[in-house]
């Protein structure tokens, strides 16, 4: 078939790039330009350059938070990937069970990032709580208003609480995919339950898995939301992550110039540290 | 190295059957002589899949008990039952080598390196991959993947039994001629019983020392090729068995007299018959000679094949095969005979003895 050139169809994918440049492209260009210029009110502006990059990345300020996030995001998928793989190889693939652990599963992915923040804050207090009065009567010294420690233990209890189970649906769903032949053929090879994981349900997983991992990241990476309620980034700076910082310094100081060279900083890790694992992990994979 | 029984075996996949029907195998009671090569023939959902798990250890028979050389092993794991099957689709684990495939199930028993290598090597060539060693087995040709998976079978030469479900099925076939003899080889050298699941005829017919004929979660014969030939114990194995098949005609019954439509057909032995059952003549094509003597037919169709002639026609008014040599002519009037010792009496679609 003749292949006919029509420029009309531009046209077509107009809608889109309308949308997606008010929603995404023009939002970021004006963060980018925000983070070269410098402003005393009146909205006047004056030309920066990179001096805000420069005060950002040579700030400790800067430094700890990225810390903090690596920290918490390296935790978070240490717990959930395991976890979930073991809730996923656990849970029934046939049966009355499937629909239950479904929706069971599903159930923490419904629930709206602040009301889980709510949730928690409430259970973990100290003095209405049921979790914290029950750590507190036993002699644990929880209070995560004041303890660090106790403040990440909250914000990775909860995190796991809440994320856990969109990696436990994304293997399920490598696992279901996966014959019974092959069940059947490890049994006959005299295969051991942890080949069966790693010859037979780990490769067929390893695709979900990827994108569980990226999704995980990338998410916990942005975390804002569970943070801002339950710890408002302290005590102290303790769980001060980018976002909270970003925020600080934008809404509460005003320093509109550092914020948007922050956040371009901050959008920029994200996406090179997502390549990284990315291309890492696909090319592991071309390779086993 | 084992003789296998199969004492009532029983199966329904269902939690509660309740009928007859309910069961995919409905009563199997058989032995597998030690050392023996069997061919399981039978249509499409007729249970050969479910007997061999059920040998094999993958599920357990809802009823009756299953004995290797003597010793009940109806609880015993795949594992402890030493077996090896292959299986109808391939399976393979993508990640490893063809090599390591292949070690895979010897690895998994602690047998010693070098005699996995020698195994390995040895299979690999039988199976025509020698070249492929060591890629990975992910991407492979759907019949190199089979040929995998029938390797794994084959590396373990030291297993009671060997079961494959129709495993030359997506093979070309040269190689399949070239698998099959190897198989045959094998199973001459290491003495393993066999159970081989074809849908193929010929194929159980040239390899197997007795084929069993399953039909509907039974098994309705067991016996050599001649015998499924000659003396079909069921209706079912008469239609199956030949091509054509066996040609099968509704028959009322008078002592040693068969009669059909208007036709009377001698018998040479007296058939025992209850009264009441439904009585039919078997009589396969090769055994129906067409001449100018014995009773009229009417020719509706020749198909000549090459050795020979299929000649098909109504013969008091029932559709009936004929097998006509090359030569052999087809006459103006033509009129059919059939070879006394050649016909089987069936009562209720079970062939029935003679009158004691
Ligand atoms: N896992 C299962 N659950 C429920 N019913 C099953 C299952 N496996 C097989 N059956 C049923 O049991 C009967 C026998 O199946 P089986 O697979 O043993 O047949 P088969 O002779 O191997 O057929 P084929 O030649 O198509 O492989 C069929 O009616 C099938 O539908
Ligand atoms: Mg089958």
């Amino acid at each position: 078939m003749e292949k006919t050139w029509n420029n009309k169809a531009w046209f077509m994918v107009l809608p889109v790039l309308v949308l997606v440049a008010f929603s995404a492209v023009i939002p970021l260009m004006t963060v980018v330009n925000y983070s070269v210029q410098d402003t005393f009110g009146n909205n006047e502006f004056f030309w920066a350059g990179t001096d805000w990059y420069v005060q950002v990345l040579t700030s400790d300020r800067f430094w700890d938070a990225l810390t903090r996030n690596l920290i918490f995001s390296a935790i978070i998928l240490a717990i959930e990937i395991p976890l979930g793989i073991i809730i996923a190889l656990n849970m029934p693939k046939k049966g009355l069970g499937v629909p239950v652990c479904l929706v069971l599963m599903a159930l923490p992915l419904l629930i709206p990032w602040n009301v889980v923040g709510t949730i928690w804050q409430v259970f973990g207090r100290v003095d209405i709580g049921l979790l914290g009065r029950t750590l507190e009567a036993i002699g644990i010294n929880y209070n995560y208003v004041q303890n660090p420690v106790a403040a990440w233990v909250t914000l990775i209890v909860m995190d796991v609480w809440h994320w856990t189970s969109l990696v436990v649906l994304l293997c399920y769903a490598g696992l279901v995919s996966i014959p019974d032949a092959y069940y059947q053929a490890a049994k006959i090879d005299g295969a051991s339950r942890w080949s069966v994981f790693r010859y037979i349900q780990l490769p067929k997983m390893k695709r979900v898995l990827l994108i569980a991992f990226l999704l995980r990241f990338m998410d916990s990476f942005m975390i804002y939301t569970e943070p801002f309620v339950v710890t408002g980034g302290g005590p102290g700076n303790s769980t001060t992550f980018l976002s909270i910082d970003l925020v600080k310094t934008a809404i509460g100081q005003f320093d509109l110039g550092p914020a948007a060279a922050l956040s371009i900083i901050y959008f920029l890790i994200i996406l090179l540290l997502s390549w990284i694992f990315y291309t890492v992990m696909t090319t592991s994979d071309a390779q086993g | 190295m084992a003789r296998i029984n199969l004492n009532h075996i029983r199966h329904a996949y269902g939690a509660k059957p309740k009928s007859e029907n309910d069961y995919a195998l409905k009563e199997v009671h058989h032995e597998w002589n030690d050392g023996g090569a069997y061919a399981l023939l039978g249509p499409s959902g007729c249970g050969k899949t479910t007997l061999l798990n059920i040998i094999s250890g993958l599920i357990n028979p809802s009823e009756g008990e299953i004995l290797f050389d003597g010793k009940d092993v109806t609880h015993l794991s795949t594992q402890e039952r030493n077996i090896a099957q292959v299986f109808q689709f391939p399976v393979i684990y993508d990640t490893m080598t063809v090599y390591d495939n292949l070690a895979f199930p010897l690895r998994n028993r602690h047998v010693p390196e070098a005699e996995v290598d020698r195994r390995v090597k040895e299979t690999i060539e039988m199976i025509g991959l020698g070249g492929w060693a060591k890629k990975t087995a992910r991407g492979l040709t759907a019949d190199q993947k089979q040929k995998i998976s029938l390797g794994r079978g084959l590396v373990r030469n030291d297993v009671s039994a060997i079961l494959f479900d129709e495993p030359l099925t997506v093979i070309d076939p040269e190689m399949k001629w070239v698998l099959r003899s190897q198989i045959k080889r094998l199973h001459k050298q290491f003495g393993f019983t066999m159970v081989y699941v074809t849908h193929d005829q010929t194929e159980a017919l040239t390899f197997a020392d007795k084929v069993v004929v399953m039909y509907d979660g039974q098994i309705v014969q067991i016996g050599t090729p001649a015998e499924l030939f000659e003396r079909p114990r069921h209706t079912f194995v008469g239609y199956f068995i030949g091509s054509p098949g066996m040609n099968v005609l509704p028959v009322k019954l008078d002592g040693n007299t068969a009669t059909v439509g208007g036709e009377h057909v001698g018998l040479n032995f007296l058939p025992k018959v209850k009264a009441g059952a439904k009585t039919e003549l078997g009589i396969r094509p090769e055994f129906v000679s067409l001449g100018r003597e014995g009773m009229p037919v009417a020719i509706t169709k020749v198909e000549d094949i090459g050795r020979h002639k299929i000649v098909r026609a109504r013969f008091a008014d029932q559709p009936i095969s004929i097998i006509v040599d090359e030569d052999g002519e087809i006459p103006a009037d033509p009129r059919v005979t059939f070879d006394p010792k050649a016909i089987n009496i069936y009562a209720d679609s079970w062939r029935v003895g003679e009158e004691a």
